[in-house]
């Protein structure tokens, strides 16, 4: 993963405009959040596989970043992004760490299901 | 000569605390106010306390409680071009400047309240206020409405100076106090802070005029 660079992402968000994509959305305290601080309250979900279809999309933000996708009858947002795969060609991968590094959102579009690969 | 009047912000209670004491200064001389909400405020994490909004009430409630604050203060003409929350600075700009052309175009206001963009904390503030100043920024300098914009961020008077422009609103205080209760899903009410807590606390609203360079 490197930070994100946003006009990097922008152009991959354009690229994928209009095409049917897989869409994995999460978003995480982590499941410890309330162990360590009780004022914390612990919540997590995500939705995986399903699939979208967007008219028109975005990066925003100075860092954490965030992502609004447009669809013909709702949205897709993601706010505290930070991180995305460079490695990744045909597949979207963008990721929110905190501080000490770990996950607390991910936004990820592909032409194949996530978790279907071999 | 009263003015007339284009507030454009993108959710419910934007006005209420930057400025409803200001504008039920101007209605009581004689304003036309009307009052774009881009939004309905339907991703807002404040349901009540305890809660007696949902995800799928809260938009229908925030409503009410809009009118209802519009009508403490007087706001004759309320517009709710439906945007969804938090999108605003995705969505696309022709849309978003159509939109507030259009009222520019019915309206034909004196003077327009928005946020300051980039000082406003709220992406979806930012990105209202934005829009506006591109928007206002097209018309030729003689036939621009004055604008006037809140700020609030932590470094706005740092960057932008102090605000050039200021209200007593102690006058008011009624009407804004109805305004803040009114959204009764997202604040405590304030009637029951003292007088003087009131005026130290929303005694005054400050604005800047917003300067086009042309
Ligand atoms: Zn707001």
């Amino acid at each position: 993963m490197l930070p994100i660079d946003p006009s990097v992402i922008q152009q991959r968000i354009d690229s994928m405009t209009g095409d049917p994509l897989y869409l994995h959305l999460e978003q995480t305290t982590g499941a410890y959040a309330a162990h360590f601080d009780s004022s914390k309250h612990p919540a997590a979900s995500f939705i995986s596989n399903i699939i979208i279809v967007y008219s028109h999309g975005g990066i925003s933000g100075g860092g954490p970043y965030r992502v609004g996708l447009k669809m013909a009858q709702g949205w897709v947002y993601c706010e505290g992004l930070t991180h995305y795969e460079e490695t990744e060609s045909d597949r979207l991968i963008l990721a929110g760490h905190d501080n000490t590094g770990k996950l607390v959102v991910a936004l990820q579009l592909s032409p194949k299901p996530f978790g279907r690969e071999r | 000569m009263a003015e007339r009047i284009l507030v454009l912000l993108p959710h419910p209670d934007d006005e209420a605390y930057g400025m409803s004491g200001t504008l039920a200064l101007y209605v009581r001389e004689g304003a036309q106010v009307t009052y774009g909400c881009l939004t309905l405020g339907e991703m807002g994490r404040n349901m009540g306390v305890p809660p007696f909004a949902s995800r799928v009430t809260l938009p229908a409630i925030r409503k009410l409680e809009l009118e209802e604050a519009c009508r403490a203060i007087g706001i004759q003409d309320l517009r709710l071009p439906g945007f969804h929350d938090k999108t605003i600075e995705f969505e696309e700009p022709e849309l978003l400047e159509s939109v507030i052309a259009g009222l520019l175009d019915e309206v034909r206001p004196t003077l327009v309240f928005t946020f300051y963009p980039g000082y406003s904390v709220h992406p979806d503030h930012d990105a209202t206020g934005a829009a506006v100043v591109r928007v206002i920024g097209r018309i030729p300098a003689e036939d621009r409405p004055k604008l006037l914009c809140v700020a609030f961020s932590k470094d706005h008077v740092v960057a932008l100076g102090a605000p050039d422009v200021q209200y007593d609103v102690r006058e008011t205080l009624p009407q804004k106090v109805a305004s803040i209760s009114a959204h009764r899903s997202q604040f405590p009410s304030p009637a029951k802070m003292s007088k003087a807590d009131l005026v130290e606390r929303f005694g005054t609203e400050r604005f800047y005029t917003y300067k086009f360079h042309d």
